[in-house]
This record gives structure tokens, C-alpha cells and sequence, in this order.
């Protein structure tokens, strides 16, 4: 394949942040808007060219007959440092590259165009496309990395431009909180990452992924069975590289960054915080799946992680007000069920399963990016109408948001798991891959599924129907409307392709071993997980769909756990504890006072002694140059003498 | 063994170097200084004449005694005003200043008659440095060969230029 | 009767130490530059000689002589710039007024 476009699906992005970036102040917002849209939309067209070419063309590089083949198309050594360690710049295009490259630029382009009306008027909009565009760099670079390295220095571009869109309203304290918050905590997990890097290069020799995914008995041999406190080394360096995937993926528990990161405009949310980067850390581990199916004890970490995060987001989902934040958990919620889906897909299991798990949450990756993305965007436009977060504030919305009240039930539908939307196909594989590793999985994760019904259509309820408030009284006459072209076309776009891309056979084109995976349904689970979801829907439609009380007579019976739930069952207080009271108080504190008393009081003293004999001394600058010829002839005779006498 | 005739040349260098150094720095009149100094330059440049390098006489007379002295010359009849040509020392200065000198002297002397007094005892035959030979040293960059520094001394000149038009400049 | 390194050495020595009484003594800046060239000159006797005796192939001190030549000529112009602009300020070259860099 040539390697033109390649290079193009990355520069571009690239030359777009520099060209806003640094000649943004001269540009018009609209012009600043356009140049930023354009370019994002030839890197779909090339993206979805190169992939289309990948998965359709049936050129032998791609494909084997029915395999298809992971295919470097450039591999260039950045930095040489030893004749074994080189740092490569690449391009990889393999099934999960192609797909990431479809789902990327798409949500990327939607939320472009959406951020053109959203934005609008923002001071700092260059700024804001600059930062967009810098961040679809990021990510594809992330997504095509030949190598652990590559992945791992677009990995912190990624986090560095989330840091900037996070805190792009960077007046208000909360958002510059959120950013710091967000950096630092995806920084933490990031050592890991880096430290389980290190450990299995250390032990294999390279850095590239391919000569270690298509050979993981090699890396098996390589580390030679070595332990490290009881369990294996390589299952120590998976779990630290697993590490900085919770980080970016913002599983349990370092998923503290995620709820506060809707601080930034909600475009970024949709692109960002739904969609794609934080899918990063399940695309890790799909990206290093032949690695973790060598070590039991991994997968099982990546699944209890998994499962517990699900379980727990969708709790706290339940008891949010702000929408931003019940979408972000629900993101939380769902990134876990594609970890545990990778989880379950063990190998001593039937060969069929592992092919299952990794589909389905490979499936699961590409229809969550479209639906979540849908329902940011969506929750973009009520906040825009409404000038609130909290749904408090909303209420019967229908009547006059009617696309964005379509398009995010739609949405809705698609993420509890009704056919014929796309959630449903899916989860649906997600479920099947649980029940077939282990029923406690299975009905855990239907659990889980039937709250994410149901805090979704309380949401859905709560924003469209509930009561009817006076917005007329509220907003000085304005009544809350539908957005404009730029802002309801993505909604509409994203709605469409979350009914339909369902259908698509997604285990003809991503599976783990490249070979075709026929999908079909298995109806006891399917049914179930309906079932299961109606009856959610249906409970969230009887309590929600008109104003009453049942709902805070039932948060009344349980008002302990309501209240846990509402505050997020304190992890963020947990934390606070640990850094304030522990690493603040008990180590920062005594080296501050170090600091200040010991070093400090050294730099002090020695400033006192000069100055003072500088004091003491400052007589022989007299200005006489006479004098000063005197000291030195003196000197210089001494010198001579103690050479002549010593020396000579 | 010197020729007589070399002889007696280095005892009349060596006289005029000297004393002419004795009268630079005790007469009261600072043009007779001057004068006495341009002496001295014109007795080192024959030193060099004598040790074969006449290169570096005829240099030393072109600028030193040719350019330095007359600008000593010229600051001279700037700075002084007419009938004040003398100054008065006091005594303690003087002697104080002997002292000094002396214990320079007395210093240098000694290391220089214990080590130097019996070795190198005849003049070694020497190829005169040629022109070619000078203009190859100094405008190679290669062993012994000097471009870097004469690059530097030009640049130094040019700056001593522009300094001294910069300073002396009437404001 | 050889002329030895020694015969050159001593009154490159006595001019150095002229040089030294006279920097000391002399109050007017100009005497103190001559005396100060008186040194240089002898230093740079010493360069010639040295290179004479010590390495007749080479020219290194020559070349140094040469150099301090031009370093000197340099030095001379640039103090009796300032010499003279010192005069024009204050009417005087002794150097025992001139103890301030800026009045």
C-alpha cells in the first residue's frame, strides 16, 4: 500500500493544529471553524479510504485467503540508542487500527461540525479547534502505533490534549481543577504503563508489537518463567501496562478524572470522554490480547476490575443530577463492560469464546462510540437550550426539542439494548461471551444492563417528560428550541447510524485471529437481556414519566444508600484523605519544614557570611589603582618566592 | 664563541635598554619620558635585529616606535598645560616604590641566576623565519600555525577602533 | 665569550622592574601607560629570547611577541582615549582623582 495516505491521515490533523494554532488570532472564528472542519473531513475521506481498502480490497497484503493479516505499512526508526533499542514511527493497519480509524475521524468530524454552532461566539474558538485537531492527532497516532513506545508517546499526547480541552474555559476554578485532576491521575496510571513497557522490553528485546503478538509463546520463553512475589513476572508486566488502561479508561479506581473532565465544553465530552479516548485503554489491551491470553491471572485481574466498575458506575449513574455526569458514569459503566468482554475471552475456555469476547467488545467499542457520542451531542443541545446541567432544570422538553428528543431516545433505545438499535447487538455478544466463560459473570453483567436501562430512560424521563416548568418565566420569553443545521445534523447523522450499524456483520471484519466469525444470536441470552431491559424501562416509565413523588419517597426509604451513591460512594473523599491528610500532611508537610528551615536556612547562611564579607572587605575597592597594583606586585613576589624556595 | 664584534653590539644594546628604562621612569618631564621610552623600543628592536629576526624589529619599530610613541606624543601635548610639565614625588612614594621594585627584582634575579645562569650558554643556529614561512604561520589553521589568533587581534583592533572613536567622541 | 640566555634575561629584568617602580611611583596616567609599556616590552623580550635559545625551528614565541605587539598597540589607543575624554571631564589626568566610574 502506498504510503502517501498514511502519512496524510497523520500530518494533516497535525499542520491543522500548527496552522490554528499559531495563525489562529489573525483567522475569524467562521474561517478558524471552516479550515479546522475541512481538514478533519479529508482525514475521514482518506481514513475511511484506507480502510475500506483494508478490509474490501482482498489485496494479498490484507488478506490471506479468509485471514486477515496485520500489515506494517512504514516503520521508521526515530531514535536509534542501542543497535537493539530504537524508538519507531509507524503506521500498523491490522482489523482493530482499521476500525479505530473509522470510528475516530467520524465522531471527530460530527463534533467539528457541532462545535461550529455549539461554540459559537466562545472566545478562544481557534484556540478550541486547534486543541480539537491536535487531539485527533493524538489519537490516530495512538491507534496506528507499531510499537508499544509509539503507543505510549501519543498515549500522553492524548492525555496532554485532553488536559488542554478539559480546562479550555480555563476562567472558571472548576475547569482548571478538572484538567489538573484529570492529568494527573491519567499521569499516575501512566507510570505503570510505563514501568510494565520497561519490564517486558527488558525481557523480549523490542518494543514493536508484531514480532511479540504473532509469537507470544516467544514472549513466554523470553521471560523464562521468572516470578516476582508469587506471581509471574509477565503477568506483573501486563497488569502495569493494564494499569495505565484503567487510567485512561477511568476504570476502578482511577476513575475519579472522568466524572469531573465534563467540566469541558460537552463537543469535547462526545469526542473525548465517550467516544475515543477513553476506549484507549481497552484498544491496549486488544492491541496486547495474545499477550494477556498467556497469563490466566491477568485476564481474571481485567475482568473483576471490569465487572466491579461496571457495577459500580451504574449505581452512581442512578443518583446523579447533572446529566453530563450521569452520561459520563454510564461511559464509565460501559468502557467496563468492553474490559470485562476482553476478560472472559480466556483461552482455556472453547476456542469459540475467546473469538466471542474479543469481537464483542471490539463491537461493542465502535457501537458505544457512536451512541454515547450521540447522546453528549444531544445532551450539548438540551444544556445550550436550557443553560443548566442538571435536569432539575428540564422537564417536558419533548414538545419543544422534538429532534433532540428523537435522536436521543434513539440513543437511549441503543444503550439499554433494544432492538433493532445497535446497543443491542452488541451487549447481546458481550452477555453471550460472560455465560459462556461463567454464569456469575453473565448474570452480573445482565445486572449491570438492566441499571444502565434504567438510569437511562430515568434520565430520558426526567429530561423530556416529568412536569412542565414555565420556561417562558425562566428564560425572559425565550422557550428552550431545537439547535441550528451545524448542531442537529450530527444528532441526526449519529441517530441513523446507531439504528443501522447493528447490522453490521462486524465478525466478518474484527476478530481476534483474523479469521471470519460468523455471528448468531443466541436467543436465551438475547431474550433475556430484553426482557430485562423493557422491565427496567418500564419501571424507570412508572416512575419518572409523570411528576410525583414516588421517587424521593422510595431515595427517603433508602436514604444512606441514595446519599453514598449520590456522592459517588466518596472515592473522591477517600482520595482527598489519602493526599491531604496522609501525603500532605504527614510527608509534604516535614519536607516543606525541611525546606524552608534546613536548605533554605543553608542558602541563607552562606548569603549572610559573603554579605558580610563583602562588608568587611569592600575597603580594598578603593578605585586607587595604585593600590590595587601594590596587592598584586605583593602577591606575585610571594608566589615567586614560595615557587623560587619550594621548587627550585 | 661570539665574535668581538657581537659582543661589544649586545653590551651597547644592553647598556641603552638599561639605562634609557632607568630614565623613562625618573625623569619629572613626561615628554622626556617619552622620549627615553621610545629609546628603549628602538634598543629592543635591535636586540631582535641582533637575534636574527628582523621581521619582528622592523615590526616593532613600525608600530611601536613608529605609531605608539607618537600617540603617547600627541596625548601628551593635549593633556598638559604649558610651563606645568614637571611633577613633584613625595619621597616616601619613592622609596616605597624601590622597595617594590627591588623585591621584583631581587625575586626574578634569583630564580633566574639559579637556574637559567649555566645552561643555553651559546646561540643556537636558527633558519631565519622567511616571509613565506610567516605568512604560512600565520594564516594556516594547521600545527603552529596561528589563524584563529590573528583573526582574534583583528577583531580586537577593529573593536579598539570603534572603543576609542566611541570614547574620545565629544559628546 | 659566549652571550648566554642569562645576558638577555637581565636587562629585560631591569626594564620590567623600571616598568613596576615607575607604575608605582608616577602619579600622571600617562607616565603610568609608559611605564606600562615598558613591561609589556620586556615580556615580550623574553618571548623572543626564550623562543631563540629554547626552539630555533619554531616560532611560537615570536609569534606571541607579535601578537603583544599588536595587543599593546591596541591597549595604548583605547587608554589614551580614555585618558583624554578623563581630561576633558575634569581637567586633570592624575590619577589619584580619577576613583570614581561615574560622578
Amino acid at each position: 500500500m502506498d504510503i502517501t495516505i498514511p502519512i496524510l491521515i497523520l500530518a494533516i490533523p497535525l499542520f491543522m493544529f500548527l496552522l490554528l494554532g499559531l495563525g489562529g488570532v489573525k483567522m475569524s472564528h467562521k474561517l478558524a471553524g471552516t479550515l479546522g472542519s475541512l481538514g478533519m473531513g479529508t482525514v475521514l475521506v482518506l481514513s475511511y479510504y484506507t480502510a475500506f481498502t483494508y478490509y474490501f480490497s482482498g489485496n494479498p497484503e490484507f488478506i490471506d485467503g479468509t485471514t486477515r493479516l496485520q500489515y506494517v505499512v512504514f516503520n521508521q526508526t526515530w531514535l536509534q540508542f542501542t543497535p537493539n533499542l530504537a524508538i519507531k514511527l509507524g503506521f500498523l493497519l491490522d482489523p482493530i487500527s482499521a476500525l479505530m480509524l473509522i470510528v475516530i475521524p467520524t465522531i471527530s468530524f460530527m463534533v467539528h461540525i457541532y462545535s461550529l454552532g455549539y461554540m459559537e461566539g466562545e472566545k478562544g474558538f481557534q484556540r478550541y479547534y486547534a486543541f480539537l485537531s491536535l487531539f485527533s492527532f493524538s489519537m490516530l497516532g495512538l491507534v496506528v502505533a507499531t510499537n508499544i513506545f509509539q503507543m505510549y508517546i501519543f498515549w500522553e499526547l492524548v492525555g496532554a490534549s485532553s488536559f488542554l480541552l478539559i480546562g479550555f474555559f480555563y476562567t472558571l476554578p472548576s475547569a482548571i481543577s478538572a484538567c489538573k485532576k484529570a492529568f494527573i491521575v491519567t499521569r499516575f496510571a501512566d507510570l505503570g504503563f510505563l514501568i510494565g513497557i520497561l519490564i517486558l522490553s527488558f525481557y523480549t528485546q523490542q518494543l514493536d508489537f508484531l514480532p511479540m503478538t504473532q509469537n507470544p509463546q516467544g514472549v513466554l520463553a523470553s521471560f523464562g518463567g521468572a516470578t516476582f512475589m508469587g506471581a509471574s513476572v509477565l503477568t506483573w508486566a501486563l497488569v502495569l501496562i493494564f494499569t495505565g488502561g484503567m487510567g485512561k479508561s477511568a476504570m476502578l479506581p482511577l476513575h475519579i478524572w472522568l466524572p469531573d473532565a465534563m467540566e469541558g465544553p460537552t463537543p469535547v465530552s462526545a469526542l473525548i470522554h465517550a467516544a475515543t479516548m477513553v476506549v484507549a485503554g481497552v484498544y491496549l489491551v486488544a492491541r496486547l490480547f495474545p499477550l494477556y491470553m498467556l497469563e490466566d491471572a491477568a485476564l481474571m485481574f481485567i475482568t473483576v476490575v471490569g465487572a466491579a466498575t461496571a457495577f459500580y458506575a451504574a449505581m452512581v449513574a442512578c443518583a446523579q443530577i447533572d446529566i453530563k455526569r450521569i452520561l459520563a458514569f454510564s461511559t464509565i459503566s460501559q468502557i467496563a463492560f468492553m474490559m470485562v468482554s476482553l476478560g472472559v475471552a480466556a483461552k482455556d475456555n472453547v476456542a469459540i469464546h475467546e473469538g466471542l469476547g474479543y469481537m464483542a467488545s471490539m463491537f461493542h467499542l465502535f457501537t458505544h462510540a457512536m451512541f454515547k457520542a450521540l447522546l453528549f451531542l444531544g445532551a450539548g443541545a438540551l444544556i445550550h437550550a436550557v443553560h443548566s446541567n442538571n435536569y432539575t432544570a428540564m422537564g417536558g422538553l419533548r414538545k419543544y426539542m422534538p429532534i433532540t428528543h428523537i435522536t436521543f431516545l434513539i440513543g437511549c433505545l441503543a444503550i439499554a439494548g433494544i432492538p433493532p438499535f445497535a446497543g443491542f447487538f452488541s451487549k447481546d455478544e458481550i452477555l453471550a461471551a460472560c455465560f459462556h466463560n461463567n454464569w456469575f459473570w453473565g448474570a452480573w453483567m445482565m445486572m449491570v444492563a438492566a441499571m444502565t436501562a434504567f438510569y437511562m430512560f430515568r434520565m430520558y424521563f426526567l429530561v423530556f417528560w416529568w412536569n412542565n416548568p414555565d420556561y417562558a418565566k425562566e428564560h425572559h420569553g425565550h422557550l428552550p428550541h431545537d439547535p441550528g443545521i451545524a448542531m442537529s445534523f450530527p444528532l441526526i447523522f449519529l441517530a441513523i447510524v446507531s439504528t443501522v450499524c447493528g447490522f453490521i456483520p462486524f465478525g466478518k471484519f474484527v476478530t481476534f485471529d483474523g479469521h471470519e466469525y460468523i455471528i448468531h444470536l443466541d436467543w436465551a441470552v438475547a431474550g433475556s437481556s430484553i426482557g430485562i431491559a423493557l422491565i427496567s424501562i418500564f419501571f424507570a416509565m412508572w416512575l419518572y414519566a409523570k411528576e410525583n413523588d414516588k421517587p424521593r419517597r422510595m431515595a427517603d426509604s433508602c436514604r444512606w444508600l441514595w446519599t453514598a451513591a449520590h456522592r459517588r460512594f466518596y472515592w473522591d473523599e477517600i482520595y482527598l484523605f489519602i493526599t491531604r491528610r496522609i501525603i500532605f500532611d504527614g510527608i509534604c508537610k516535614p519536607i516543606a519544614w525541611f525546606d524552608r528551615h534546613v536548605i533554605d536556612g543553608t542558602m541563607d547562611g552562606f548569603a549572610y557570611v559573603t554579605n558580610k564579607a563583602s562588608v568587611a572587605i569592600k575597603g580594598f575597592q578603593s578605585g586607587k589603582v595604585q593600590m590595587y597594583i601594590w596587592w598584586y606586585l605583593i602577591g606575585a613576589v610571594v608566589l615567586g618566592l614560595i615557587v623560587a624556595v619550594c621548587v627550585l | 664563541m661570539e665574535s668581538v664584534g657581537s659582543t661589544i653590539c649586545y653590551w651597547i644594546i644592553a647598556l641603552a635598554i638599561v639605562i634609557f628604562s632607568v630614565l623613562t621612569v625618573t625623569t619629572r618631564k613626561i615628554l622626556r619620558a617619552a622620549t627615553y621610552l621610545l629609546f628603549v623600543l628602538f634598543a629592543t628592536a635591535a636586540l631582535y635585529f641582533k637575534l636574527d629576526y628582523e621581521f619582528l624589529g622592523a615590526v616593532q619599530i613600525a608600530v611601536y616606535a613608529g605609531g605608539i610613541v607618537v600617540l603617547f606624543v600627541f596625548a601628551i601635548l593635549l593633556t598638559t598645560h604649558p610651563g606645568d610639565n614637571s611633577e613633584q614625588l613625595a619621597s616616601r612614594k619613592k622609596l616605597l616604590g624601590l622597595v617594590g621594585a627591588l623585591c621584583a627584582a631581587g625575586a626574578c634575579g634569583w630564580a633566574l641566576c639559579s637556574r637559567c645562569a649555566d645552561i643555553f650558554t651559546s646561540l643556537p643556529s636558527m633558519s631565519n623565519p622567511t616571509m613565506h614561512r610567516i605568512g604560512e604561520a600565520m594564516l594556516g589553521t594547521g600545527y603552529e600555525q596561528y589563524l584563529l589568533p590573528f583573526e582574534a587581534v583583528s577583531v580586537l583592533l577593529l573593536a579598539c577602533i570603534i572603543g576609542g572613536v566611541v570614547i574620545a567622541r565629544k559628546r | 665569550m659566549d652571550i648566554t640566555l642569562i645576558w638577555y634575561l637581565v636587562p629585560s629584568l631591569v626594564m620590567f622592574c623600571c616598568g613596576v617602580y615607575g607604575f608605582l611611583t608616577r602619579r600622571n596616567m600617562i607616565a603610568m601607560l609608559v611605564s606600562l609599556e615598558l613591561m609589556l616590552n620586556a615580556v615580550d623580550i623574553n618571548f623572543v629570547v626564550f623562543n631563540r635559545y629554547l626552539f630555533p625551528t619554531s616560532m611560537e614565541g615570536w609569534m606571541f611577541t607579535l601578537f603583544g605587539i599588536a595587543i599593546a598597540a591596541a591597549e595604548t589607543a583605547l587608554a589614551i582615549a580614555i585618558i583624554i575624554n578623563l581630561f576633558r571631564v575634569s581637567k586633570n589626568i592624575d590619577v589619584r582623582d580619577a576613583t570614581k566610574m561615574k560622578n
